[in-house]
């Protein structure tokens, strides 16, 4: 039996999630390091309303860029993102089973679940959990999230995440990643990793250490972090003006406030500050100052979200709201 | 007398924790049924076993019940309950309460007088109740370096989630639940081998029953089972030895329920890597064992212990094999690569790597570390020693240019031993190289320190570096806090100085390192604590001294405070007296002089508190007594005689010559009164007193030692 190529391997982990009650999302379409940080996770996991979602996630990583000569380093990997909310009794073998669907027999192989737990300071996100190891490999990172942008989850979210090029080699027994396979057409042709992907490794990892315009990029850094910090303001000068909870007289429908807008930014502001690391242009004083900063970012946005779940279904005003949000 | 069994069924906990854990949760166990009474003595028979996914306890001939316990309750005087020889409501409220008939009352008498009281008998809880009643708070108090939540809303952290539990006494199933888990007689075998439930018919056939489950659950059998299988493996090569780690295999023992080896091999080639390098991939990164050939050489092979006992067809050796393939080209290639750029020019790259937040970046710390090595060099040098201040500061400028490659960003632990294979390979001179090879040791109480004076200066002047920087910023360890392992440093500086035997003051490395950051106007701001520094410095060195000499070398507890009463700025010094007082304190002389020393002290310090100020000085002239005119000139003639002998550290010899001076101190105390009237007989007779303490007390303050010990 062939192994299953690259994208047969992404379908198989879809459709065994999807028949398993999540909901299939799209990657999101910003730069993101990690799946953590698209909002279907980061915001997702506040608050009490349980959810489930599988999503793949391209998560770029300037730094890691080796302008596709290493066989096993990219700038930019693909992950599969899956989120159980709460996570069920049984998830350790839920997500073997998993294993077995991409066609993995596990009695032949040497599974073991290895202390790994996961922090990300920029996101003020922690969680305690495994790196599970398939005969010397780690191919996948699984964590229960304990708190995300500084607030206590409750219920708590179980987090796999699939790295998704290290079991496709593994599956296919090739060393290289741009030899994996990604897709086999009905007359055998092969289209590999390299084919689809290289010139996109090569030419950013150019961008990313010798040609992004730094004097730019920390321009677009200060824009998008003072219009994501203008927005939380914003939402909170609403909140107040609404008054008392409970009087509806007036109020503006806080629902509407553009909250995954101010995300959206500070994504914006994390992936900068990841091309000026690589152009190795953060000094030592400005990095943690920096890294402080998106994480204020992040911790504003999830506190204002919180709170925004919880607010009441109002009817909308439209006019209102929006004059409110620019004062 | 049944037996009882408890196993917590857990998702896979942290291998490093499994030990502790398991033999707190016994002891946990069994404090609680001393506690209650339902364990006398030594059971007959107890284990503790643990796995990655269980951590259980065994333990026979617990008792079934409390035994009953008979309580003599006490009520109201007898005058308020009987009136008349009839009894009052009081008596019979007693009565009801205590839930006896008021004809079982009997009298007491007390010191307060007469009382009536009931004799009541408390039953006995049954154990099955009691410890299902019991052990939920035994289990929320285990520690755990981590732990977690998992069920929502609900209180409860455990290192990971809880999945099921078995707790029997005998056949029964005790009424426990914990963490919404009820206990019952199932637990799980291993993950993949055996996938069904497993009933336990009692407690006494656990470990068996879980063997059919392909779990063995004693970790000494485990890792039995593993030393057998890593042998039989190597057998395949000739004359080849597994390479024996303790830590590891630890590790692997508390990774696996069911283990068995595979042996791998890899490219000849990536022998041309450090062997440092080899290992450390090996060992720290995918646990495997190395092997070696007949001379100890490392041979092109890995054992990889597995949670499984077969490999159909090498798959898993050829996955492992794979990985490991990976990881050595990647290191080869960072070997290769880094090399292009040599360590002399990295040294710039260190302004844009943080040392600590409010401590600059490395390439700070590196002039550092060169301006306060210098001070350590020329200070040794003005002694007898003889050491190349040129490699020194060699040394301390390349020694952090290593945490800009590649290498040690992959393999952190390596830091300072890749920096100093760099620079052999680069072409500098070998005492620098090894220098910066040896900069992080000693990073425990029983590694290796830095080989060379050169390789300790270096190693010295890192970590006084750090250790006077966070003492500045005002952060110092308290408690159980040391999150920058400032303990773990000074005790490094500490055994260099010692076993180096370096006569650098403390005093002078602290002063020389807090100097560095003084010039600093970048730092100066952040400092705020550098004025308090040097006095935390000192405080804070004497106390891992004190820690050295007792808890590592075993000094007696009071010949490490009668030393160190008398200095603890130069350690070579202070080992020195604490060896020569360890050596001479046993003898009856020096036991009777320390009390007479206490009695000196006494006396002095009673003085003191009369403002009776007493220089360490006397008349000759005015001694009258026999007795202090004989202590007088033995003190004169001893004092003589120490001092030629303490330039010298010939310590042992000085403690005799004072020893010594027993027969007369003693006559002196029998014969002579000291606070007589006579003010001036008075002062000379301290003065005298005063000289002996004085003189006598910069080996050691014999006050200190323990009489009659």
């Amino acid at each position: 039996m062939l192994a299953p190529t690259f994208q047969e391997l992404i379908l198989r982990l879809q459709s065994f999630w999807a028949e398993r009650g999540c909901v299939l999302q799209q990657p999101y379409d910003l730069e993101v390091g990690a799946g953590t940080m698209a909002p279907e996770t980061f915001l997702r996991v506040l608050g009490p309303k349980p959810y489930r979602v599988a999503y793949l996630q391209p998560s770029r990583r300037p730094a890691d860029g080796r302008y596709g000569e290493n066989p096993n380093r990219l700038y930019k990997h693909t992950q599969l993102q899956v989120i159980l909310k709460p996570p069920p009794d049984d998830v350790q073998e839920l997500y073997l089973r998993s294993l077995e669907a991409i066609g993995i027999d596990l009695r032949k192989h040497d599974i073991k679940f290895e202390e790994d737990n996961w922090e990300s300071p920029t996101l003020g996100a922690w969680g305690i959990g495994w790196q599970v190891m398939l005969d010397g490999l780690e191919i996948t990172q699984f964590t229960y999230f304990q708190q995300c942008g500084g607030i206590d989850l409750d219920p708590i979210s179980a987090e796999l995440t699939y790295g998704l090029e290290r079991l496709a080699a593994f599956l296919q027994d090739v060393d290289s990643i741009y030899d994996i396979v990604w897709a086999r057409g009905a007359d055998g042709h092969c289209v590999t990793y390299g084919d689809v992907r290289l010139a996109e490794e090569l030419q950013l990892s150019v961008y990313n250490f010798e040609a992004a315009d730094v004097a730019k990029a920390w321009q677009h850094l200060q824009l998008f972090e003072a219009e994501c910090k203008s927005l939380l303001d914003s939402y909170w000068k609403l909140k107040e003006s609404n008054g008392a909870p409970g009087d509806p007289s007036g109020q503006v429908p806080l629902k509407r406030f553009p909250l995954l807008g101010a995300f959206d930014l500070c994504l914006k502001c994390s992936h900068i500050f990841n091309i000026l690391d690589a152009r190795g242009a953060i000094s030592v004083t400005e990095r943690v100052g920096v890294i402080a900063r998106i994480r204020a970012l992040a911790v504003g946005v999830a506190k204002a979200f919180l709170d925004q779940q919880q607010a009441p279904i109002e009817a909308p005003s439209p006019e209102h709201a929006t004059t409110s949000i620019h004062a | 007398m049944p037996d009882l069994l408890i196993e917590i069924g857990c998702e896979e906990i942290p291998a490093r924790m499994i030990d502790g854990a398991r033999d707190e949760f016994v002891k946990r166990v069994h404090d609680l049924l001393r506690r209650e009474r339902l364990l006398n003595g030594d059971p007959s028979r107890n284990h503790a076993f643990s796995t990655p996914r269980r951590i259980a306890c065994f333990i026979s001939g617990i008792e079934a019940r409390q035994p009953d316990l008979k309580e003599e309750l006490q009520g109201p005087a007898t005058k308020v309950a009987f009136k008349d020889g009839k009894p009052t409501a009081a008596a019979e409220a007693f009565a009801r309460k205590a839930g006896v008939s008021v004809s079982q009352l009997q009298t007491i008498t007390t010191h307060k007088g007469e009382y009536i009281a009931a004799t009541v008998v408390r039953n006995g809880r049954s154990a099955a109740d009691l410890i299902a009643a019991e052990l939920p708070r035994e289990l929320n108090a285990l520690y755990w370096a981590k732990n977690m939540y998992w069920r929502a809303s609900k209180p409860e952290r455990f290192v990971r989630p809880v999945r099921w539990i078995v707790a029997m006494l005998d056949g029964e199933v005790l009424p426990l639940e914990y963490a919404g888990v009820h206990a019952g007689n199932r637990t799980r075998g291993h993950r993949i081998l055996h996938s069904a439930e497993i009933a336990i018919s009692a407690p006494s056939v656990y470990a068996r029953e879980l063997d059919n489950g392909k779990v063995i659950v004693d970790s000494a059998a485990r890792e039995q089972r593993i030393r057998k299988a890593l042998d039989a493996a190597t057998r395949a090569i000739p004359g080849a030895r597994w390479r024996e780690d303790t830590e590891l295999l630890k590790t692997v023992v508390n990774l696996t329920e069911f283990p068995g080896v595979a042996l791998g091999s890899f490219d000849r080639q990536f022998l041309s890597l450090p062997e440092e390098v080899l290992v450390t991939v090996m060992r720290d990164h995918q646990k495997y064992f190395a092997v070696e050939d007949e001379s100890g050489k490392l041979s092109p092979h890995f054992l990889a212990v597995l949670n499984t006992d077969r490999d159909y067809d090498g798959v898993i050796r050829h996955g492992n094999e794979r990985v490991l393939r990976a990881r050595f080209s990647d290191a080869q290639f960072f070997w290769e690569t880094d090399q292009k750029i040599p360590l002399t020019e990295r040294v710039e790259m260190l302004r844009n790597l943080t040392f600590q937040r409010d401590l600059g970046s490395y390439w700070s710390k590196t002039e550092r570390m060169r301006g306060l090595a210098a001070r350590l060099t020329a200070a040794l040098n003005d002694g007898e020693t003889s050491v190349s201040s040129r490699s020194v500061d060699e040394a301390a400028r390349l020694a952090k240019s290593d945490l800009t490659t590649e290498l040690v960003k992959e393999f952190t632990e390596l830091q300072g031993v890749i920096g100093g294979l760099y620079a052999k390979a680069q072409g500098i001179d070998t005492v620098a190289a090894d220098a910066i090879y040896d900069q992080y040791l000693p990073e425990s109480s029983d590694d290796a320190i830095p080989r060379s004076v050169e390789g300790a200066l270096v190693a010295i002047a890192d970590k006084a570096d750090s250790v006077a920087g966070m003492f500045a910023l005002g952060i110092e360890p308290s408690g159980s806090k040391d999150p920058f392992a400032l303990r773990r440093q000074a005790n490094g500086i500490v055994r260099i100085l010692a076993e180096h035997t370096l006569p650098l003051p403390v005093s002078i490395i602290s002063d020389a390192a807090l100097a560095q950051y003084r010039r600093s106007d970048e730092l100066r701001g952040k400092l705020r604590k550098l004025d308090n520094a040097p006095d935390a410095l000192a405080a804070f060195f004497r106390e891992r001294l004190e820690f050295y000499l007792r808890d590592v070398l075993g000094f007696a507890y009071d010949v490490v405070n009668a030393v160190l009463a008398a200095g603890s700025n130069d350690v070579p010094d202070a080992l020195a007296r604490a060896q020569a007082v360890t050596k001479v304190r046993e003898t009856d002389d020096f036991l009777a002089i320390s009390i007479a020393f206490k009695r000196i002290k006494n006396i002095l310090r009673q003085a003191q508190e009369r403002k009776e100020t007493s220089s360490a000085s006397f008349d000759r002239s005015r001694l009258v007594e026999p007795a202090e005119q004989d202590l007088g000139n033995h003190v004169l003639e001893t004092v003589r005689q120490v001092q030629a002998l303490l330039p010298l550290k010939r310590y042992e010899e000085a403690l005799a010559a004072i020893a010594r001076l027993r027969p007369v101190v003693d006559t002196f105390f029998d014969k002579v009164m000291v606070m007589v009237d006579d003010e001036s007989l008075r002062l000379n007779r301290l003065g005298l007193l005063a000289t002996i303490q004085l003189s006598f007390s910069t080996i050691a303050d014999f006050s200190e030692i323990a009489a009659g010990s």
